[in-house]
């Protein structure tokens, strides 16, 4: 059921359009200035349109609305259901509006008692085979087959409802063997085949939309219907529940199990998907204060009405019983939690950081914004820890993912983000992935990559597993660069060496646009025959041959375009290869237009929008350094205090100063640092050290097991604000229900914040975003008013921009000239030898997202419900260990238990795990290493042993007692409560 | 709740095929891969090396073709002369067209589904006979006419019906 407040307009705007900066599906912005109009008549009205748009959506445009089934406008028209005709003079017969292209001069005839027969005749068809419950019927109140049999002013049905049908389970007495029973297997939808009318819709949203081809028409003629892969369960099937299909579909046959539920929802609130960096738009169906579903906005500039299985259906945390609704305190975190109102724990809190700050130094405590948070909340913490604690001690998760994202493409472009916005894949010639895994990771933005890889764009895929992009139906990677973890740089090296040695520089552009000198060093530096993919090939592991063939494609093949993600940046020399990528993508001009550049895919929601908004310790909101003394003078003067000059201290930082004894008050907010961040005992030992932990979230996670004061957070249904996604997208957030424990996370650090003596007085969070345009040169053009105006904005939005920049650095780099860096390979040392001879490599799944804390509490366990090892079978043989054994996995830093999943889609020497559950400890074998810039932790490359083991390692054990402890304690504060 | 998969790792696409069956499955693949629109020319070879396309040769197939099982499984319901299910040792195609129809062939439809106790696309409880429905072939003039394995037979009433029958079954 498509959602109840967006038009249909039946078909697609014609492709330019569609491709144009800041564009949704359907948005007025139709009308594409390069393409030309087409003037004709329809009904007596005249109207123009761009040229390829179809009769049918030009009229709708206009509100002329032809009936229709098959067509709707995620989709390319299809012309099945013939309920669409219409009459063009001149033209003989009756051709179906949604397949036929406006052309200059047409006069069409949308009504008249012909087509007023024909389209009856078509539904009596129709409905003959449908059942008649629509009172009782799910669909009931926004079903597109009631609607037409209505427009069509249907009266009855001449062919009786008694012949061969899909509808009855039985049939004169006996089982009526076309019949096919609901399936309720899939978690979030039902498909209930005898409602069906086989318009194909889902088929192809299915096809198109997604790129999964998981349903098809099964038989022919009045035995077709739809299957599930070979006529299976949803579940059983390709499936992986995107519900795009649910969507589709124009009849109760696939429904939201919510909607069945609760009927029909009563108004609609546009919003941001709160998971991954994709930034999905989604309208909140809404009965007063509770969702009936989510459904993906056809305007969302991110998505275009389309969305993942995390978006589209696991918001069920949001409303599970395990989260935490009042606030909580206790001195010793042997204690048991005592409920609390919000002055006593807020006051509690003040007095235990200015007690600490007293004794220990004002350095002493310092806060953790989280990348999950909105735009306002993350500013206004680390505004609280600049103003407030009066130190620089602030830093954000982002650390342990992009941070060399940062850091590189600033060092290099001159800014800390990626230059393009999604839809410019669609232009790509050449798509270049590098550890990411879009499929799994940036679910809504591979399925926008595969249609332009089925549209016959190439792909290279550098990874060392055979992820689900290098082949899946209908795209096969030209290139599967399956290097060794840890040689990231020396890969790149070796491209970029053939690029420089087979003249395929862009001289022009390098000469125009590029620090030259700069560039002179580097051709000099990997034109050396060092790093030649002959050399290199020892060291990465990949054929010479084919990294020839790989960066020739990229060179030549046209606009190439690389994406990557964390399997870059988590390594010792993520800030390295960052650099390196945007080196190959300057030396070959692949930068500065659609269709090509440098773009990170940000893990969180908001890992963008938590960096520009100023959370790490040497930078202000804007990416300016705290010693910039122009930046500091103009933040000293708006926040009315003095601020340091000096970076304060990193996460890891953090925990060193913590085990000294200098560092003992820590300020979480959305994060849970005892199970995201590597060496997990580590992170537990400096947890333990520290005097006040305030932990501010949704459920009693990992880290608050560790805390003292627990502040009840909201989740993003409860407040407003802004998320900003991998292309720079600033998107609202909209509240949708009030604060379930009372207070928006913003307004709870801005109690702590006036407890703590530092007075904040903001009424709404779109006057914190006033403040931040206020003060940040790139953000100067953002309100709250202009995104309910635009839908979203890509910053920089200023004066030059004022609507925002889908393309960065089109006529120069920002900071003018490209800059070439040197890129040294430096081999990690984390190594393997005989006592850890296997590398583990992380990563993640499509239906949990990070820490697992939001995604273990829905529905998307049937999915994934454990973390397992992945090993390749040459591997698994000589340790005896078999498929579904336990084994355990020994690194220098610790030791954990997970079940094997023997497979070859790792290669030999290389094991692979998720980080989805706590309990699984993939945290507690990562090391210490980090990338030398950023102190981003090296998760990709961990040196271990992997055995087959009955039992879990001691390490679980002391972490299933501790959780045991800390749960009583939980429990212990409800039974107070009691009394 | 129904039992809980891990999504990514799927077994081995074709692994439940018995050895020999997986054989001829590779082998259709490999004759065909190469040509454009390879997978009608695929299944055909798998239907001529096993008599019909068992659903685990659909996971490999699409595997092979880069095609996704759900597309492979629309292609081969759709033509009806792909069968899903192992066919009897005999395979009885009956004329259902026009010129058949004028000579009795409904009546000897309706025997033949009778005697042998199946419908069209059915295969007798012994495995012994599927009886498929054939929409002429080229003996119009002979009708009613049948197909039993290679052999064509025309003016087939009731009785010689089940006398072909019985011979073909004493066969083998
Ligand atoms: S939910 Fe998504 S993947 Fe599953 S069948 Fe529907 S469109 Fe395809
Ligand atoms: S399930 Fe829905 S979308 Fe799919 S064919 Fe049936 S009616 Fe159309
Ligand atoms: S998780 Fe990512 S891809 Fe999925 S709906 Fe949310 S933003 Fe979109
Ligand atoms: S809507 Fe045009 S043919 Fe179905
Ligand atoms: S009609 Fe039966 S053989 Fe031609």
């Amino acid at each position: 059921m498509l959602s109840i407040v967006e038009k249909d307009f039946g078909t697609p705007a014609p492709r330019p359009a569609r491709l144009w900066k800041n564009v949704g599906m359907r948005s007025g912005g139709d009308v594409d200035v390069a393409a030309k109009l087409v003037t004709l008549t329809i009904d007596g009205r005249e109207i123009s349109v761009s040229e390829g748009t179809s009769v049918m959506r030009a009229a709708a445009l206009n509100d002329i609305n032809i009936p229709k089934l098959c067509a709707t406008e995620t989709l390319d028209a299809f012309g099945s259901c013939r309920l669409c005709l219409v009459q063009i003079d001149g033209v003989r017969g009756y051709p179906a509006s949604c397949t036929t292209p406006v052309a200059p001069g047409m006069k069409v005839t949308t009504q008249n008692a012909k087509l007023a027969e024909l389209r009856l005749g078509v539904m009596e068809l129709y409905i003959s085979d449908h059942p008649l419950d629509c009172l009782t019927c799910p669909a009931n109140g926004h079903c597109e087959l009631q609607d037409m049999a209505g427009a069509v002013g249907l009266r009855e049905v001449r062919y009786g409802y008694d012949g061969d049908n899909h509808v009855y389970a039985k049939q004169g007495g006996e089982a009526n063997p076309r019949f096919v029973a609901k399936d309720e297997s899939n978690p979030y939808f039902t498909f209930d085949p005898s409602k069906c009318i086989v318009c194909s819709r889902c088929v192809r949203a299915c096809d198109e939309q997604q790129g999964t081809l998981a349903l098809t028409i099964q038989g022919r003629g009045f035995d077709s219907k739809v299957s599930a892969s070979q006529a299976e369960d949803f579940l059983d099937s390709e499936c992986v529940s995107c519900g795009a299909c649910v969507q589709a579909c124009p009849t109760a046959t696939l429904s939201e199990k919510s909607l069945i539920s609760m009927g029909q929802a009563e108004h609609s609130i546009t919003t941001t998907c709160a998971y991954c960096g994709v930034g999905c738009s989604f309208r909140a169906e809404m009965k007063g204060e509770e969702v009936v579903r989510m459904v993906p906005n056809k305007d969302g500039h991110a998505n275009h009405g389309h969305s993942c299985v995390k978006g589209r259906f696991a918001i069920g945390y949001a409303t599970h019983t395990d989260r935490i609704y009042k606030p909580m305190i206790r001195a010793k975190i042997t204690d048991p939690w005592r409920e609390v109102s919000w002055e006593e724990a807020i006051g509690y809190a003040a007095s235990e950081f200015k007690r600490i700050q007293a004794k220990y130094g004002r350095d002493s405590i310092g806060g953790i914004t989280s990348s999950r948070c909105t735009n306002e909340e993350t500013y206004l913490v680390q505004k609280l820890v600049r103003a407030g604690f009066g130190n620089n001690n602030v830093d954000t998760c982002a650390r342990v993912c992009h941070s060399p994202t940062g850091y590189g493409l600033k060092q290099t472009l001159g800014e800390s983000a990626g230059t393009q916005n999604f839809d410019s894949v669609m232009q790509a010639d050449v798509i270049m992935v590098i550890g990411a895994n879009p499929t799994d990771g940036h679910p809504v933005f591979a399925s926008q990559m595969k249609r332009r890889l089925r549209e016959g764009a190439k792909l290279i895929v550098a990874d060392p597993r055979r992820i689900d992009l290098v082949r899946t139906p209908h795209i096969e990677a030209q290139q599967h660069l399956k290097l060794r973890p840890g040689t990231n740089v020396a890969l790149i090296n070796s491209l970029a060496h053939v690029i420089v040695t087979e003249g395929l520089v862009k001289e022009d552009f390098v000469r125009e646009r590029c620090e030259i000198e700069s560039f002179d060093k580097w051709r000099h530096f990997v034109g050396d025959a060092l790093h030649s993919p002959e050399a290199m090939e020892a060291v990465t592991g990949v054929p010479a041959a084919q990294v020839r063939a790989a960066a020739r494609l990229y060179a030549t093949g046209g606009n190439g375009a690389i994406y990557y993600g964390l399997g870059v940046t988590e390594h010792s020399q993520g800030s390295t290869m960052v650099m390196g990528i945007a080196n190959l993508a300057m030396a070959t001009g692949n930068i500065g237009r659609e269709g090509v550049g440098v773009n990170p895919l940000r893990g969180q929601n908001n890992v963008q929008g938590s960096c520009d908004m100023g959370s790490f310790p040497h930078e202000f909101p804007g990416y300016r350094h705290v010693s910039d003394n122009a930046a500091r003078d103009l933040l000293e003067n708006a926040w009315g205090v003095n601020l340091l000059n000096e970076p304060g201290l990193r996460i890891p930082n953090m925990f060193e100063a913590a085990l000294d004894g200098e560092f003992l008050g820590l300020y979480i907010e959305g994060e849970d640092i005892a199970q995201s961040d590597p060496n997990t005992q580590h992170v537990t030992a400096a947890l333990t050290a520290m005097e006040c932990i305030i932990v501010q979230d949704l459920f009693l996670n990992e880290s608050a097991k560790f805390a003292h004061v627990f502040l009840p957070g909201s989740s993003f249904l409860e407040k407003d604000g802004t998320f900003t996604n991998a292309e720079r997208r600033i998107s609202p957030v909209r509240k949708v229900m009030k604060p379930k424990s009372g207070y928006a996370d913003w307004e709870i650090t801005q109690l702590l914040s006036n407890a703590m003596g530092y007075p904040m007085h903001y009424t709404h969070p779109s006057e914190i975003m006033d403040e931040i345009a206020a003060l940040t040169p790139t953000f100067t053009g953002v309100s709250f008013a202009r995104l309910d105006e635009l839908g979203s904005i890509q910053w920089p939005c200023n004066e030059q921009h004022p609507e925002g920049t889908p393309t960065m650095h089109i006529d120069e780099f920002v900071r003018g000239k490209g800059r070439f860096m040197v890129t040294e390979y430096v081999p990690t040392s984390e190594k393997v030898n005989a006592k850890f001879p296997l590398i583990l490599t992380t990563g993640r799944i499509l239906s949990q997202y990070n820490v697992g804390a939001q995604t273990r509490r829905t529905e998307n366990v049937t999915w994934h419900s454990e973390d397992r090892l992945e090993l390749h079978p040459s591997d698994a043989e000589t340790r005896g260990i078999k498929d579904g054994d336990w084994c355990g996995i020994a690194s220098r830093a610790g030791e954990t238990v997970l079940r094997a999943s023997v497979t070859e889609r790792v290669q030999p020497g290389v094991v692979y795990t998720t980080f989805h559950f706590p309990e699984s400890g993939a945290n507690v074998i990562t090391t210490d290493n980090s990338d030398w810039a950023t102190n981003c932790p090296e998760y990709k490359v961990t040196a271990v042993e992997v055995t087959r083991v009955s039992q879990p390692s001691e390490w679980q054990k002391r972490y299933r007692e501790f959780s045991e402890r800390q749960q009583e304690l939980l429990e212990a504060r409800d039974a107070a409560d009691a009394r | 709740m129904k039992a809980r998969r891990i999504i990514p790792i799927q077994p081995e696409p074709g692994s439940a095929l018995p050895p020999d069956e997986r054989a001829a499955v590779r082998a259709a693949i490999a004759a065909n891969k190469q040509r454009a629109g390879a997978l009608l020319p695929v299944l055909h070879g798998v239907q001529d090396a096993l008599g019909y396309v068992p659903k685990d040769a659909v996971a490999l197939v699409a595997y092979e073709l880069n095609l996704s099982r759900a597309e492979v499984h629309g292609v081969v319901t759709f033509y009806h002369y792909f069968r899903e299910h192992k066919p009897g040792r005999h395979v009885v195609q009956l004329c259902r067209a026009e010129a058949c129809q004028a000579v009795g062939a409904v009546a000897l439809e309706a025997h033949a589904k009778r005697s042998l106790g199946v419908d069209f696309h059915g295969t007798t409880a012994d495995g012994a006979v599927t009886l498929e429905p054939v929409y002429c072939l080229g003996n119009c003039a002979l009708g009613p006419s049948v197909m039993v394995g290679e052999k064509l037979q025309g003016r087939v009433t009731p009785q010689r019906f089940d006398k072909l029958l019985a011979q073909a079954r004493a066969t083998a």
